[in-house]
């Protein structure tokens, strides 16, 4: 036996699912039954969820803060809204022009995050995304403004599955959507380019040194990551059949950070369970108190951060690191 | 004995054949209200539940032998899609007889075709963009509209000696709205527009609009900002470069001198010459009730156009399902609306039939000091108005 | 000429409301977006005492400094100090959650309507001059706001608490062997940049307005001055300030089509450029 093998067995074994997880996706399966006259709610939490995992992918595991992601996620709105409101209303159709739309757009904005130090890239994303906020304003005419965009007509799901009141349809749309991404983007990251980045986070100075091409990883997962926003925008669009301009806002942006912190970055599924805890506490809390609502999610923040460090997957890995440690 | 026995069991069939009859009690009226109620806009969603309940009170809670039940969600205002949610969830799970509310234009647009799905009437108190009403055939509206407001203004200005006009609008739609409304009836009737700006919805700083203003010299400006802090900065911007000296007089819509901001803005707002539904100040024993009321409930906060379309929301269902008989089956409470005459805190109002919007008195004011007060005094107006976006 | 004093003017504002985060940012390296909220409080505290307790405008502001930087004591002490060590991330959350917790506070205090100020009669009006009219409340604004600045970097440069501060940002753990006490150190800095937050908000109440949105309304903006300044500079952040002040005036009057993206553009132009900021050490971190 050699004493300095190098063994990948650590990394296959991540890299396999575990039942946890399969426990985790049967979880919105049941939601469908136990929760029926939610399912707005629910399809809601599901494309928010999408677009943060899109986040966790430049941020958590590139190392990428960005306060500007929403750009993204808007111009995947807009694409599908704009073909659905002249005549191109098949859904499927949509998510394509929407995905690649907002690849274009992240990889031609990779660039001005390729520099700096966190605080810089939190603003130039910002003001990226700012300022396509304006211009879709501007462009009142053509996107609506803050009216939104008169005339949204989506087809049926696959020629079959009406949009109906109750949003059955519109929740099995995307929550499929959402799985077979998530599974896409976990294989992304257990793979070697998704290693790289993870070296890129924690050393990108050492990175070059081992032949990785830096910029050009950051470039790629910064286009992923765009393309996933994209994608969930589309969904909000057809789901809701209505876009207008707060679809690019900086609210949704500092929303989906503060999600993403809740749940604890850089392991998809801390994306997926911020976004639940988060939509489904101000949900909660909105139906007790409709005005002061906010107040008291401020305080769960607050009360997260002082005692769970690393958000609620930090949290929950530590409280099972100390069960381990009791169990021996 | 036999007797006994046979009474008792036919006392028994008697009573039991008596009890099997239905019970006829009518079922209560759930109102669905979806209002911005935090956020940016939280102002909006707590004037139109002040009025709403104001009319509850004066009125009782019982609208053709229905209780009301009043239920209340936040949309925050800047989020369509909560709006379409918390819409669905009050059809849904509440099961909602009128959904009603909706303080902005993009909640109304995104909830009509759940009005429309579901068959229920929509009575909208505050969005205000034209084509609300067009956008489901169950949709009422009891606020205004911005064209309806913005045209008679245009109109007395050039009647008025003001011939030269320059435009601050804010930079979204019902900005360029306003703009388009000002600029096609002053324009048609003489007026000349000597320039036009529009201002970026997020600005904190109105010294270059200003400094335009005071530059070209124009005999009036037509400003239209959103409520809040915007029209108080410019206000003061307004008077603290002396542009009210130089001669030039600032006409605007009602809603940026509305009786909830115009503390805020104090003596700069003097002299503001507006056209508009409501004013505090409007004399009539309606308003004197209405306030009254509100006063007691809501004091020391003052009542504006919000309010009082929360008010006419209310007394539009109540009077429509008087008509129906508790009926608030979608189709037949929209027939049964229209054409609805009442005389409201503001004036004299209808539902019209063709569009199912209000057609209202838009009074032409200045802003004056009444008391210790400042007051939208009306000295001129325009009856029976329609809404002239969408002829 | 009036534009661009109007645009010094703005630039100013933005400099005595910011200068607070740049402090606690750059010096502290505590990312605080309750920053806004600071100001805000400023901001109320100044016209409740104005309402209540017929204080003037000006004898008002130093009042709401120390009412502020109390707050700012108490919450440093009570809970921004376990965070020191903390992730960005993790102080961000943190922040963002007081944020909310501060506007549903003033929204149930204050109500959601905008604060009435009304100027003393001496800082109301104009200096009319030939070619350049002066707004006096604007130049007070901008002598303050000059006087703050020079006070600010003589305390840091040339005042021992200043050396004091900037060893303790630089190397806690070697600052604490010299014998300085760094937790008093961070705590007064604190104080500091919250008390300057309160009164930039007291003075922007005239031109910026007051509700309960504030914080969320303009934290971009002082993120923007941070950035573009250099984070822990105070001469930075002055000169970002003033620059971003002119461009978004002159922008806005001179080509108003394109006024909303002025500042976004330099914002982005300037950090593609000097990505730590004009004046803002390089940020080893």
């Amino acid at each position: 036996m050699r004493d300095d093998a190098v063994t990948l067995a650590p990394l296959k074994q991540a890299a396999r699912w575990r039942r946890a997880e399969w426990g985790f996706w049967l979880l919105p399966v049941l939601a469908y039954f136990v929760f029926p006259e939610n399912l707005v709610l629910l399809s809601q939490i599901a494309i928010t969820g999408l677009f943060c995992l899109s986040l966790d992918l430049i941020l958590g595991y590139a190392g990428i803060v960005s306060l500007g992601h929403v750009a993204f996620f808007g111009v995947g709105a807009y694409a599908a809204g704009l073909l659905a409101s002249h005549g191109f209303g098949n859904p499927l159709l949509g998510l394509g022009v929407a995905a690649a739309s907002a690849a274009v757009l992240g990889y031609a904005t990779s660039f001005l995050v390729l520099r700096g130090a966190d605080l810089t890239r939190l603003m130039v994303t910002l003001g990226v995304a700012m300022m396509l906020y304006e211009l879709a304003n501007k462009l009142t005419e053509i996107t609506g403004g803050v009216d939104g965009l008169p005339g949204i007509e989506v087809r049926p799901l696959l020629g079959r599955f009406d949009f109906d009141l109750y949003g059955k349809t519109a929740y099995w749309y995307c929550l499929v959507v959402l799985f077979v991404l998530f599974v896409l983007a976990r294989r992304l990251v257990h793979s070697p380019f998704g290693l790289s980045l993870r070296g890129i986070r924690l050393n990108v100075a050492r990175m070059p040194a081992l032949g990785t091409p830096v910029n050009r990883r950051l470039s790629a997962i910064y286009t992923v990551g765009a393309l996933y926003a994209g994608i969930a925008g589309a969904l909000l669009a057809q789901t809701t059949q209505f876009v207008a301009v707060d679809v690019l806002a900086f609210p949704r942006s500092a929303e989906l950070l503060l999600m993403l912190v809740l749940g604890g970055s850089g392991t998809l599924y801390g994306a997926l369970i911020g976004t639940s805890v988060f939509m489904t506490a101000r949900y909660l809390l909105s139906n007790l108190n409709p005005q002061y609502w906010q107040f008291w999610l401020g305080l769960m923040l607050v009360l997260v951060v002082l005692f769970a460090r690393g958000g609620i997957m930090g949290g929950l890995r530590n409280l099972v690191r100390g069960m381990h440690r009791e169990a021996r | 004995m036999k007797w006994n026995g046979r009474l008792g069991i036919a006392l028994c069939a008697v009573l039991c054949f008596a009890l099997s009859l239905p019970v006829v009690a009518a079922e209560p009226l759930k109102i669905g209200l979806v209002l911005p109620m935090s956020g940016p806009f939280a102002g909006y969603g707590k004037q139109i539940e002040g009025g709403v309940r104001v009319y509850l009170k004066q009125h009782g809670d019982t609208f053709a032998g229905r209780k009301v039940v009043l239920i209340i969600k936040d949309d925050t205002g800047v989020a369509p899609e909560v709006s379409k949610r918390v819409a669905q969830e009050l059809v849904v799970q509440d099961k909602v007889d009128i959904l009603a509310g909706f303080g902005l234009t993009p909640s109304a647009f995104a909830v009509a075709p759940i009005a429309t799905e579901a068959k229920k009437p929509m009575v909208v108190m505050n969005a205000a963009t034209s084509a609300v009403t067009t956008k489901s055939n169950y949709i009422l509206r009891t606020s205004m509209t911005l064209p309806q407001i913005t045209a008679p203004i245009a109109s007395w200005a050039a009647k008025n000696g003001i011939h030269k006009v320059f435009t601050v609008v804010a930079d979204y739609g019902p900005g360029h709205d306003a703009e388009g409304q000002f600029k096609k009836t002053f324009v048609a009737a003489g007026g000349e527009i000597v320039g036009d700006v529009r201002s970026p919805v997020k600005n904190p700083d109105f010294a270059p609009f200003l400094q335009k203003v005071k530059d070209t010299k124009p005999d009036a400006v037509f400003l239209f900002l959103p409520a809040g802090e915007q029209p108080v900065g410019f206000m003061k911007g307004f008077a603290e470069r002396d542009l009210a000296k130089a001669g030039i007089k600032l006409i605007a819509t009602g809603d940026l001198t509305a009786e909830t901001d115009l503390d805020a803005i104090g003596a700069p707002a003097l002299g503001v010459i507006n056209s508009f539904h409501y004013s505090e100040a409007h004399n009539s024993p309606e308003n004197k009730a209405f306030l009254e009321a509100w006063y007691k409930s809501y004091a020391p906060d003052r009542p504006a156009f919000m309010a009082v379309a929360g008010y006419d929301g209310m007394h539009l269902i109540a009077e429509t399902l008087k008509k129906t008989g508790g009926n608030a089956d979608g189709d037949q409470f929209v027939e049964a609306a229209k054409g609805m005459k009442w005389m409201s805190p503001r004036g004299p109002v209808s539902i019209d039939p063709a569009t199912r919007d209000i057609v209202q008195t838009i009074y032409i004011r200045r802003v004056e000091k009444v008391g210790d007060k400042l007051q939208n005094v009306e000295f001129d107006q325009v009856p029976d108005f329609k809404d002239p976006g969408k002829s | 000429m009036t534009v661009i004093f109007d645009g010094i003017a703005s630039g100013m504002l933005l400099f005595l409301i910011s200068v607070g985060l740049s402090v606690t940012l750059g010096l502290m390296n505590f990312v605080n977006l309750a920053h806004g909220a600071f100001a805000m409080l400023g901001g109320y505290v100044c016209v409740t005492l104005l309402k209540r307790a017929d204080v003037p405008f000006l004898a008002s502001l130093p009042l709401v400094m120390i009412v502020v930087a109390l707050v700012g004591v108490v919450l440093e002490k009570t809970l921004y100090r376990r965070l020191y060590a903390a992730t960005h991330l993790d102080q961000v959350l943190f922040s963002i959650g007081l944020m909310l917790m501060s506007i549903a506070g003033a929204h149930f205090v204050f109500g959601d309507q905008q604060q009435p100020l009304v100027l003393p009669e001496f800082l109301q009006g104009q200096i009319n001059l030939p070619g350049l009219d002066v707004g006096i409340y604007r130049l007070f604004l901008v002598i303050l706001g000059l006087a703050i600045a020079a006070t600010l970097e003589l305390l840091v440069r040339r005042t021992r608490f200043g050396a004091q501060l900037r060893a303790a940002v630089d190397n806690p753990r070697a600052a604490r062997g010299l014998g300085i006490d760094v937790n008093r150190v961070f705590t007064l800095t604190f104080a500091l940049g919250s008390a300057l937050a309160g009164l930039g908000g007291a003075l922007g109440v005239e031109i910026l307005g007051l509700d309960p949105g504030f914080p969320v309304k303009y934290i971009v903006y002082f993120l923007i001055v941070v950035a573009v300044g250099g984070s822990g500079s105070v001469k930075g952040s002055l000169l970002a300030s003033l620059i971003l002040g002119v461009a978004d005036v002159a922008g806005k009057y001179y080509v108003p089509e394109f006024g909303a993206f002025v500042i976004y553009a330099v914002m982005v132009a300037m950090l593609i450029f000097r990505p730590q900021g004009l004046l803002g050490r390089a940020l080893a971190h």
